[in-house]
């Protein structure tokens, strides 16, 4: 346990809290396009810059592709940076979200949480980073200001520590543009947790090399006779940083706790979870309305609690099976949807499950999409027609779209 | 055979002879300078040298006679077509009766 000196306490967006998280981690460069509803949270760091509060170089560009290029070439040579984008913007990024993972560049993204049109909505879902799950990044989700402000200085020392991009997720309005207190740390102690990116590789005139170059389907031998990685190689390392990633994922947190006195869990938050039977599990502040619902059912007879899942990606199986080791049944509240299958949390929470030889009834509802407000009361008539569904002895319930009248 | 040991986690090389393997293996047709009418032979001086100037693989010598690393050259008849003595010409390797290896 190590001192810390207080930080000032400010009522604050969770975009605001997004800037001063980026700000207190020094970053060096940051590059973003406005999006509703991404856009506060730049607009501050362009004027903590402009002030002179930050010393970072602003890049302004013409698109969220542009962003992430001009992040992806800071941090190869050295500097810190930083990202937010939503939905469309997000997904205009695609090619080079994919790049800065394969290049394992510790860069970190805010991704506000909006649904992906088409149709417009600039409301809130959790599509638009579900659906970049495959690109080498990590995850993580948020709930409240507080938690936005501290993943953010998390989410650097992880992604340096294994080399890996770090995308901090959180819902668009309902966080983004939610004002609630939050404890602003100390530069000084934020400097003692966060020490300086180091990168993989530098650029040096003095020494020319060739990144990212083409790479053959075999390993070869370069001009000196080290047999160098092929393109499959490279790409198992990347899946191997993500999964050692949870355990410094953990041990980060931990220690962040131990420094600044608050800490989420690591991989997962349980609430009510130790004798919980009926266990609703959902990320983001929709993981904070089931504590709600959880408290509910648990006034209606049911042993209830949340499984918050933090980490989506690496995805921390082991960890959840272990924490719904007396659920009898997981309700899955996903804000997003694989067409033509069901909520990605659901499928993977059910991957996890069979791996493990846990046979246990898991329920997927999908909600919230594009904005639509989900009550607590509506997550615990859910969890109830579930409930009910097992009792009755049937067997697989198709996910079910809660509150979609059509 | 474990790559791990080249200690890299991304893709990086560093230029060095010979870093993409033996790319002259890739050439169908080799470039053959005619010294009669090449023009820094004939001249006996640094001149003209415009098959070193556009060789996009760098393995055309600024030397007199006119030197091609034939290890690297891939065939691709640049030097050929923007020679203006019509000094070079594209052999088929099939007609040559070892594939080169040697510098020419």
């Amino acid at each position: 346990m190590t001192s810390k000196t207080p930080g000032h306490m400010q009522i604050i967006t969770g975009n605001y809290a997004a800037a001063l998280a980026a700000m207190l981690s020094r970053v060096q460069v940051v590059a973003a396009y406005p999006i509703t509803p991404q856009s506060p949270a730049t607009e501050a760091l362009a004027r903590f810059v402009e002030s002179g509060a930050l010393n970072a170089e602003y890049v302004r560009v013409e698109s969220e592709h542009s962003a992430l290029a001009v992040c992806i070439a800071a941090s190869t040579v050295g500097a810190r940076t930083f990202t937010a984008s939503s939905a469309n913007g997000l997904a205009y990024m695609h090619e080079q979200i994919h790049w800065a993972a394969g290049a394992r560049l510790p860069i970190v993204l805010a991704c506000v949480n909006r649904a992906v049109g088409a149709p417009w909505s600039v409301l809130n879902d959790q599509h638009d980073s579900v659906s970049q799950r495959d690109t080498g990044w990590i995850q993580l989700y948020a709930r409240d200001s507080q938690e936005i402000l501290d993943t953010i200085i998390q989410a650097y020392r992880i992604a340096e520590a294994v080399y890996a991009p770090t995308m901090v997720c959180y819902d668009g309005y309902i966080l983004s543009h939610t004002v609630m207190p939050v404890e602003v740390p100390c530069q000084k102690d934020v400097d003692r947790f966060l020490p300086s990116y180091k990168p993989h590789t530098s650029l040096d005139p003095a020494a020319p090399c060739n990144l990212n170059l083409v790479t053959l389907s075999n390993p070869r031998e370069d001009a000196q006779g080290v047999l160098c990685h092929a393109y499959m190689e490279l790409r198992y390392l990347l899946h191997e940083a993500l999964e050692n990633s949870l355990d410094t994922i953990v041990q980060v947190d931990r220690e962040f706790g131990d420094i600044f006195g608050r800490s989420y869990g690591g991989t997962h938050w349980g609430y009510c979870l130790e004798d919980a039977e009926v266990v609703l599990m959902a990320m983001g502040s929709l993981a904070s309305e089931a504590t709600v619902a959880a408290d509910r059912l648990r006034e209606e007879g049911h042993r209830a609690g949340v499984l918050g899942l933090r980490v989506y990606r690496p995805f921390p199986r082991r960890q959840l099976v272990e924490a719904l080791q007396h659920a009898r049944l997981v309700v899955v509240f996903d804000k997003n949807v694989s067409y033509g299958y069901e909520g990605a949390t659901c499928s993977d929470l059910k991957a996890a499950l069979y791996t493990q030889g846990v046979r246990l009834p898991v329920h997927n509802y999908i909600v919230g999409l594009g904005g639509r407000d989900v009550k607590a009361r509506e997550l615990v008539d859910a969890a109830q027609r579930s409930a009910r569904w097992v009792e009755e002895g049937r067997l697989e319930k198709p996910a079910e779209w809660l509150n979609c009248h059509i | 055979m474990h790559t791990r040991d080249c200690d890299h986690i991304s893709g990086v090389s560093f230029p060095s002879i010979g870093e993409a393997g033996r790319t002259g293996d890739w050439r169908t047709a080799r470039p053959v300078i005619d010294s009669e009418k090449c023009i820094p032979v004939r001249r006996g001086r640094p001149s003209c040298f415009q098959c070193w100037l556009y060789c996009p693989e760098a393995v055309i010598k600024r030397t007199i006679p006119v030197a091609i690393d034939l290890e690297y050259c891939k065939g691709c008849g640049i030097c050929a077509e923007v020679c203006p003595a019509g000094a070079i010409t594209m052999v088929d390797e099939s007609s040559l009766a070892q594939p080169g290896k040697e510098t020419q």
